[in-house]
């Protein structure tokens, strides 16, 4: 497909940290819409979306599961909001090796929001659904965006680099006999 | 597979160090639920009764309730039992949070604790490990603050804690149990610390299986909405600033003095500032749509949470403002005090002082300000130091302890337990019966599904009426429309009132649902969210247990005997049925003792309230009533005459 100006939807949860009374009724409510069979079962470990509760200190900030990283951050941000400081774990998203957020409890794989896109569409995510506090809210807007084409021609410069570094880890007699087995079929 | 529980219990012996996990009889959940019915078969079973409170072989036990952790909204109390040195009794305790639906899915639905550690110890549970640990570096830190640094020391914000305090560790018979801003209270912390256990710290990720997935959830996201847009449902006085009702009604001090013109709009507008200005926020427990603690950040103060009264009982003991209670709160908190009964404990020391039973020799330095001198109790009461060693006893034991007619001061208990500080005019029958043979300790634990007053015109009743859906059945809307003055119903009707009061309660104990959505809160508004007709489905779709009402009123009857048949084998008689003295101005001794005997018919209880053989068998509980009649507890010689019990009101409700 060629480039160009394109429209997309993006589904976003607005989280409102002031609003949030910690009743992790969200954490529930996506673990049993993820159970299979569907609400079969009810573990907020299994939850894509968490709560982090600090109650000492006053910290109520519910987290969306995002991508799963290999390596944990080099170094830690703190956040000051209000007075109150907050650690970046509290607002990161990431299924890390650092913390035991956002993987399934028995296969320790990662687990990310899919915003309950399902056969049957739901009006709007469980998670939202559950809260009577509006500390999450769901909307849809559209988004312009720039499509690059589909599949993109590496250049000769990036192939050569490609290949420098295959040599390097299996010796180019490996690579050369490969790439004559790959361009017999 | 088990449904809505784990089918699992945690033992623990601090004495030998042994943990282990026993799988549990699935037919005891048909007749005991969970909670407090799961608690009282243990208690009976593995505790008799020569067992004194602060032996090792009596049992703290934490119970989850039955619909812990299912989808169920507003389930989320857990049960804290044992015996307790100041009645004697079973003791009845609860707090809400993440406590119970934690334990499930640690995979216990109940945390059995025998034994005595040597030294302060705390339990750490993750899921199928189980350690007791070492805990003598938290000793003296505040019950939530041992939270705070559990989860440090863990590296795990997901724990959760239940811990004491200092009055805890110095075994205070009112001391509770704290987590996060929830607390147990009601003679439980006492034990914990006796066994010196600073805290347990549970973490769970295993699955809560359902029975009926896709039925229960749809019940439950609808039951989200209702509660969440109900005024009838939840704590009002989190939001209502008008607290008329306590301080111009509830008696000030050593629960003595009335303050009928306290409140003013002046004092509301002052006070809510006050609120406003310091309150980080209002939290909910888990899986609730309804958010009931006020979190208050005052000055220096450690942040702390209230509910509802819980606010008030400081500064009503002290003839003080809501500061005070603001200042001593947070305080109060850490050390892991109960808020009800610890105020009148030291309210009754001010009291003897006054009148010259207590002196300076026994409490030097006692300050002049009345607030200053609570401040003095308190931190003496919390450590047992002089005085404070005798008021750590409770006001009964205290009275008793110092003498020289300081028991006349204490006049606001009733089994020896400190009760709201009400006084009021003419006797209340249904009050009366409820507040005498309430095994719950408080009223707040025994009222709370008919309304409290009656309305004016038949207009208003007749539209309550309209709208009422949570009578067990038709004769309550019958009562309601007829009511004309408070004290004035037929012996029948008071008797099925205080029967359907008693029993939402405990079944809300057994399944662990709140009492603010269901059994404490139908009597203001009516609207309230769980009754006898929509419980009995959680249960079975939850549990896949086949339920109805019938018979969830038969589990209600039968959990509530037997816990009348544990504390009378441990001595509980109708002379201790008393309310005190003093809580009605005009009493009526004749009609009050004709009404309880006509209860305890209805209730198939003997002349000492003891359940008699027919009634023990009628609910399964045979066993009960072979060790009553052998230890000589159950005498036919108490047995009602044929005539008296043919002219008792009759319990017939849902009984078919």
């Amino acid at each position: 497909m060629k480039s160009g100006r394109r429209k997309r939807v993006i589904k976003e949860i607005k989280v409102d940290i002031s609003k949030c009374t910690g009743c992790r009724s969200c954490e529930m409510a996506c673990s049993a819409f993820h159970a299979m069979p569907k609400y079969s079962s009810i573990n907020p470990a299994r939850a894509r979306i968490r709560v982090y509760i600090d109650e000492i200190r006053d910290h109520f900030v519910p987290i969306r599961a995002g991508s799963y990283t290999q390596a944990e951050c080099t170094g830690r941000n703190r956040y000051v909001i209000g007075g109150e400081e907050y650690s970046v774990c509290a607002f990161c998203p990431a299924s890390c090796p650092s913390r035991d957020y956002f993987k399934d409890p028995d296969s320790g794989l990662p687990l990310k929001c899919d915003m309950c896109e399902d056969i049957h569409p739901l009006e709007k995510p469980m998670c939202v659904e559950a809260c009577k506090f509006d500390a999450l809210t769901y909307s849809e807007r559209e988004e312009e965006y720039y499509h690059e084409r589909d599949q993109k021609t590496a250049d000769a410069g990036e192939l050569k680099i490609a290949f420098e570094e295959l040599v390097k880890q299996h010796g180019l007699k490996k690579v050369m006999e490969s790439f004559s087995q790959l361009s017999k079929r | 597979m088990r449904y809505g529980e784990t089918g699992a219990r945690l033992e623990i012996d601090l004495s030998r160090g042994n943990i282990e996990k026993i799988d549990t009889d699935p037919r005891d959940t048909e007749l005991y639920l969970g909670g407090q019915g799961t608690a009282a078969k243990i208690l009976w079973d593995r505790v008799p009764p020569e067992i004194d409170p602060f032996s090792p072989d009596n049992l703290l036990i934490f119970t989850a309730g039955l619909l812990h952790a299912t989808p169920v909204p507003g389930a989320n109390r857990v049960v804290v039992n044992t015996f307790t040195p100041q009645t004697n009794f079973m003791s009845h305790s609860l707090m809400g949070g993440f406590f119970g639906p934690e334990m499930k899915h640690a995979g216990y639905d109940q945390i059995i604790i025998r034994g005595k550690a040597k030294d302060l110890v705390y339990l750490y549970i993750n899921n199928g490990k189980v350690e007791i640990r070492d805990a003598t570096h938290l000793a003296g830190r505040g019950a939530t603050e041992t939270g705070d640094l559990l989860k440090k020391e863990l590296h795990d914000d997901k724990v959760q804690v239940a811990a004491i305090g200092l009055a805890g560790e110095n075994r205070v018979w009112m001391a509770s149990i704290e987590h996060g801003h929830s607390s147990a209270a009601r003679g439980v912390g006492v034990i914990m610390g006796d066994k010196r256990l600073k805290a347990i710290a549970v973490r769970g990720t295993r699955d809560i299986n359902i029975a009926h997935p896709v039925e229960l959830f749809e019940k439950c996201m609808a039951m989200h909405k209702k509660i969440g847009g109900s005024d009838g449902c939840g704590d009002w006085m989190a939001y209502d600033e008008d607290d008329s009702f306590h301080h111009n009604h509830f008696a000030w001090g050593n629960a003595r003095t009335r303050r009928k013109n306290f409140w003013s709009e002046e004092l509301q507008n002052r006070w809510a500032k006050l609120k406003y200005d310091n309150m980080s926020r209002q939290t909910s427990c888990y899986n609730c749509p309804k958010n009931c603690r006020n979190v208050i950040k005052y000055k220096d103060g450690k942040r702390f949470g209230y509910k509802c009264y819980g606010k008030d009982t400081y500064h009503m003991a002290a003839f003080k403002e809501l500061d005070f209670s603001y200042d001593i709160l947070g305080v109060a908190q850490e050390y892991g005090l109960d808020s009800y009964s610890t105020p009148q404990a030291l309210a009754f020391a001010v009291e003897l002082y006054e009148a010259g039973i207590l002196t300076d020799k026994d409490m030097p330095g006692f300050p002049k300000d009345s607030g200053e001198r609570i401040w003095y109790l308190l931190e003496k009461t919390v450590r047992r130091e002089g005085i404070g060693d005798y008021l750590a006893d409770g006001v009964s034991r205290a009275a008793e302890r110092i003498g020289n007619g300081a028991e006349a001061y204490d006049h606001n208990t009733t089994k020896k337990f400190e009760q709201l500080p009400i006084k009021l005019g003419k006797v209340n029958p249904a009050y009366f019966l409820m507040i005498a043979t309430g095994e719950k300790m408080s009223i707040t634990q025994i009222e709370g599904s008919f309304p409290q007053d009656p309305m004016r015109t038949l207009e208003e009743r007749q539209e309550f009426v309209n709208k009422w859906t949570s009578p067990p059945d038709d004769r309550f809307k019958t009562y309601f429309l007829e009511w004309n003055k408070r004290d004035e119903m037929s012996d029948q009707a008071f008797c099925d009132i205080v029967d359907w009061n008693e029993a939402m309660h405990y079944i809300d104990d057994s399944t662990g649902l709140c009492g603010f959505v269901s059994s404490f809160r139908g009597q203001f508004g009516g609207e309230v969210a769980y009754n006898i007709h929509n419980i009995p489905e959680m249960i079975e779709l939850s549990t896949g247990i086949p339920m109805d009402k019938q018979k969830l009123w038969r589990v209600f009857e039968r959990i509530r005997t037997l816990v009348r048949a544990i504390n009378a084998r441990r001595g509980l008689r109708r002379k201790d049925e008393r309310p005190p003295e003093d809580h009605w101005a005009v009493r009526n001794e004749e009609m009050e003792q004709k009404l309880l005997s006509k209860y305890y018919m209805f209730k198939g209880f003997n002349r000492e309230g003891i359940p008699t053989e027919e009634r023990l068998e009628e609910l399964g509980l045979d066993f009960v009533a072979k060790d009553l009649i052998e230890r000589g507890i159950l005498r036919e010689e108490d047995n009602f005459t044929a005539q008296e019990l043919a002219e008792a009101p009759v319990n017939n409700i849902l009984r078919g």
